[in-house]
């Protein structure tokens, strides 16, 4: 059984322009120990299925739905507020771009990290604060006892992303949400956090989703990818095969327009052209295809079904890529 | 080709030298922009390569060094002469929508530039103008729009437009794309390059994602705190990178591709930034440095040249 | 993307500058209009006084006195017998002169000391902040007072000592939100363009920094309005028997329990027009910040 399984996800937001359906039919799964990415631009409703699965999403405006939506047999849909925070606390975790927003920039780490950990876990005073000091140790924050009494605005950006994971951590989830964790660190520091997530994943086979626009981390930390486009899932793949056969023009187009350090790519970037649909019409045939470049006639027919191209690798998109 | 600016060790100092909580935040930085090529300046928050990128534009005054530009030295122009020089070289930043004045429709915007300088009086301005969005790829009905009314893409081209409204020589682009998706980010870096095409322009490309600068730049400057550490060729930068922060920069970049990523050695380094205030003796880089040793405290590394066009500030090369 | 290509010779159409297009949203703001009509009637009829006022305001008819609203007085009598209806009318030559004139005299004098304030800073800036700080500490009415008492009782001195108040104030207040607008990424850009501080002050930051002045302006009235009334009181501005909102009302405290219909015209009127003058402010805001504006324009696809 998986850990998490999720059927046909909507969430939608009431806007006074019209509902907005953020996340459109969103179905996965995700095994023990997996690390998932989730790879789309803004607006794709990477961040609002997340959230969803978090039951973080305010409602109203929102409204989430799903034919189902368990984490380790449990409907997490079916949960009232007071036992979708337990579980929040005790076997899933989100960790978010905005360290310093998570944090309450008047208490200290230490207040903050033992709190969690004797609501949840409900330590006592002395051992929450050893277990605090551990989990700081963990996440390699060097003087962590010393550090238990600083405030977050004396940590660097990083450091902050630490006390995060460490507080994320703190209950031994099963599951941990990366929200673009890394996306506002500098790269030398964005290494040290990938490096630490990947250990702790390695150490406590804590499966993971993480989301990000940056194909680059996701090569390097991702066991597979669902690209995400206009709230739905486009393509789903294993690492590889996404980036050996993508095989949805959205992707291909995420490719083509991804700068390369290593200077292997074209001399000229192949931008996606236009803008995102807006996701208050209703979109009837493929979202992509007014940007697409890959599109064949029979696009403008009926809407893409599901193609398989390879174990655990579908898309739905009509044009055929491999070439 | 020529040399279109020359900067010559350029300090940037906050708050009185030597007092508590003064900061060089630009320190003795030397380079070259030649004409139509485009100069990349790289490293994370807090190196300096913003303010360097300020400073030649005479928007925070240098403490010292000399800004050359065509010959004439901005930092001693008086700010009459210095308002007419402006129009040689311009800037764009990275919040697209904060660097428009929200009450001014898109017409008024570009029009601005044109009247600032006395550019197309008359009825030639509406023509102009509408050309100038054409340039950018915007169309001419937005021209009463205003910048709330756009997206990220289009306030950077009508940033893009208002730069070129003055017809300059040289752009500094700071971090234009970082805070835009990929697939835009990609139309919006295809635009700046067929402009230098089009129109000869030089850029400084400062940005803190190597693959983009990698991709658009000819040159690059790699800063640490405030200081250049290694200048090479784009293709030097990341085949043949000398300093050793260089290196770490390079191996942590990701690369998109699973394969690579696999296979690659990164460099983590340890701990964060030092305190600017405060920087470290002798190379400002030797408390995170993999291959630092005693000497790297005492003396202040010099340039090493390495190939043309290619040197390093570091002792134990 | 499409390599950009110089443009066909496309109709060079005129292109509207942003003042055009801010006139065209006021109209759309009803309350904003509601706030117009009522102001402009109620400036037509002060104006029109001698055509329209009933009774003579000044004429005094004792066996009338005290008189409730009935159709020989639309709005009864007061103390003296005098027709509170005319009073009204005429009473609002005074004040809403008062109130427009401290309005014009507060804004051309604080804005202008605000900005240059606020933009150039340091040495500027210190010694008209001290100068603003020193007027400030004086209670408002005090100093009103002491002004009028040295240049004399008279209505244009009460107008010119209430201005002289008030600007401070209003300098204050840009002065702050120049401060904050100063550092906005589009001044910057603006400097970067090479605009000189004219254009920068004028077309930037002023612009920028006209809803806090405008919200302030409306206050500047009501509490010139009501503040003529006091320096009138202690004697000084309008001299009875001359009608004026702000001494009628006043007066009429007095009669509060016999006759406060005396009471009610005065502040009545005082209330329509500060409620006027808040909706036209309100509109006048929105029509200058776009992002106000609620017209649901659609964006064009279309990046490229």
């Amino acid at each position: 059984m998986p850990l998490l399984s999720v059927r046909n996800l909507q969430t939608r937001f009431a806007t006074d322009r019209g509902i907005v359906r953020a996340v459109n039919g969103v179905s996965f799964d995700l095994e023990e120990g997996e690390v998932l990415g989730l790879v789309g631009e803004s607006g794709s409703g990477k961040s609002v299925t997340a959230l969803s699965i978090m039951r973080l999403v305010p409602e109203p405006p929102g409204k989430v739905t799903a034919d189902s939506l368990t984490l380790e047999g449990t409907d997490l849909l079916r949960l009232s507020e007071a036992d979708a925070r337990e579980i929040r606390g005790s076997r899933m975790a989100m960790i978010f771009q905005d360290p310093m927003r998570s944090l309450n920039p008047v208490l200290t780490i230490g207040r903050q990290l033992t709190e969690v950990l004797r609501r949840h876990q409900k330590l006592s005073g002395t051992a929450a604060r050893r277990r605090a000091i551990e989990l700081l140790e963990t996440v390699g924050i060097p003087m962590a006892e010393k550090r238990l009494a600083a405030y977050p605005h004396q940590f660097s950006g990083g450091m902050r992303q630490r006390v995060m994971i460490a507080i994320a951590l703190s209950c031994n989830p099963r599951l941990l949400i990366a929200d673009e964790a890394t996306t506002a660190l500098d790269v030398t520091i964005q290494a040290q956090i990938i490096d630490l997530v990947k250990r702790l994943q390695r150490e406590r086979g804590t499966s993971v989703i993480w989301i990000s626009h940056d194909l680059g981390v996701v090569a390097g930390l991702c066991d597979r990818v669902n690209v995400m486009y206009a709230g739905n899932v486009v393509e789903t793949a294993p690492i590889r095969e996404l980036f050996h056969r993508p095989s949805h023009g959205y992707t291909l187009g995420l490719m083509g327009s991804t700068p390369r350090v290593d200077g292997s790519g074209t001399a000229r970037l192949t931008p996606i052209e236009g803008m995102p649909p807006n996701l208050i019409d209703p979109i009837p045939l493929c979202p992509f295809l007014p940007r697409c470049r890959v599109s064949v006639p029979a696009c403008q027919a009926r809407p893409p079904e599901r193609r398989e191209f390879g174990v655990g690798h579908w898309a739905s998109c009509l044009a055929d890529l491999a070439k | 080709m020529s040399t279109l600016l020359e900067v010559e060790d350029l300090d940037v100092h906050y708050g009185r030298p030597g007092a508590p909580g003064s900061v060089k935040a630009v320190d003795g930085v030397s380079f070259t922009v030649e004409r139509g090529r485009t100069l990349g300046l790289v490293g994370e928050s807090g190196c300096g390569k913003s303010t360097t990128g300020y400073a030649i534009l005479q928007l925070v005054r240098p403490s010292g060094g000399r800004v050359l530009f065509d010959g004439t030295d901005l930092c001693t122009l008086d700010k009459a002469s210095l308002r007419r020089m402006r129009r040689k070289l311009q800037i764009i930043f990275q919040d697209a929508h904060a660097s428009l004045n929200p009450r001014m429709p898109i017409g008024d915007l570009v029009g601005e530039a044109l009247d600032i300088h006395g550019l197309y009086p008359g009825a030639k301005r509406a023509k102009r103008i509408r050309e100038l969005l054409d340039m950018v790829g915007m169309a001419g009905h937005l021209i009463e729009r205003y910048p709330h009314e756009l997206s990220g893409g289009q306030a950077q081209r009508i940033a893009i437009c208002r730069a070129l409204a003055v017809e300059p020589e040289l752009i500094v682009c700071d971090e234009p794309v970082s805070a835009l998706d990929v697939s835009i980010q990609a139309q919006i870096v295809n635009l700046l390059q067929d402009l230098q095409q089009r129109l000869g322009l030089a850029y400084i490309f400062i940005s803190h994602d190597l693959s983009v600068v990698r991709h658009v730049s000819d040159d690059i400057a790699v800063m640490y705190l405030g200081k250049i550490v290694e200048r090479a060729g784009k293709h030097e930068i990341y085949d043949a990178p000398a300093h050793p922060y260089t290196k770490s920069l390079m191996s942590a970049v990701p690369v998109p591709d699973p394969d690579i990523e696999a296979r690659r050695q990164r460099i983590i380094l340890k701990g964060d930034l030092p305190d600017p205030a405060h920087p470290p003796s002798g190379c400002r880089f030797r408390t995170r440095c993999p291959i630092a040793i005693d000497e790297c405290a005492k003396v202040e590394p010099l340039q090493h040249p390495l190939a043309p066009g290619h040197w390093a500030k570091c002792i134990r090369l | 993307m499409a390599v950009v290509q110089p443009s066909s010779p496309a109709t060079p159409y005129r292109i509207t500058g942003s003042f055009v297009l801010a006139a065209r949203q006021f109209p759309r703001h009803r309350a904003a209009m509601v706030g117009l009509v009522l102001l402009v009637l109620i400036c037509l009829a002060a104006a029109l006084a001698p055509w329209i006022a009933p009774y003579d305001p000044v004429q005094i008819k004792l066996s009338a006195k005290l008189k409730p609203p009935s159709f020989e007085h639309l709005l009864g009598t007061d103390h003296f017998g005098r027709d509170v209806f005319s009073r009204l009318i005429y009473g609002g030559r005074t004040s809403l002169s008062v109130g427009v004139l401290v309005v014009v005299f507060a804004f051309v004098l604080g804005v202008p000391l605000g900005l240059a304030s606020g933009y150039f800073g340091g040495r500027i800036d210190n010694l008209l902040m001290r100068l603003v700080d020193a007027f400030l500490t004086f209670p408002p009415l005090l100093l009103a007072v002491a002004l009028v008492g040295l240049l004399g009782p008279d209505i244009q001195n009460v107008m010119l000592a209430l201005g002289l108040v008030q600007a401070p104030v209003l300098a204050r207040i840009v002065r702050g939100s120049t401060l904050a607008v100063r550092e906005d990424v589009y001044v910057t850009a603006a400097r970067a363009l090479g605009a000189g501080p004219a254009r920068i002050v004028l077309s930037h930051i002023l612009r920028n920094v006209m809803s806090p002045i405008v919200v302030q302006l409306t206050i500047v009235f009501s509490a010139a309005v009501v503040a003529e009334a006091s320096l009138s009181f202690l004697g000084f501005g309008t001299q009875p028997p001359q009608p004026s909102w702000g001494r009628d009302m006043s007066e009429a405290r007095r009669f509060l329990g016999d006759a406060p219909w005396m009471f009610m015209a005065p502040t009545g009127i005082i209330m329509l027009c500060v409620l006027s003058i808040n909706f036209l402010g309100d509109g006048l805001r929105d029509a200058l910040d776009p992002r106000a504006w609620r017209t649901r324009r659609q964006l064009s696809k279309g990046e490229g």
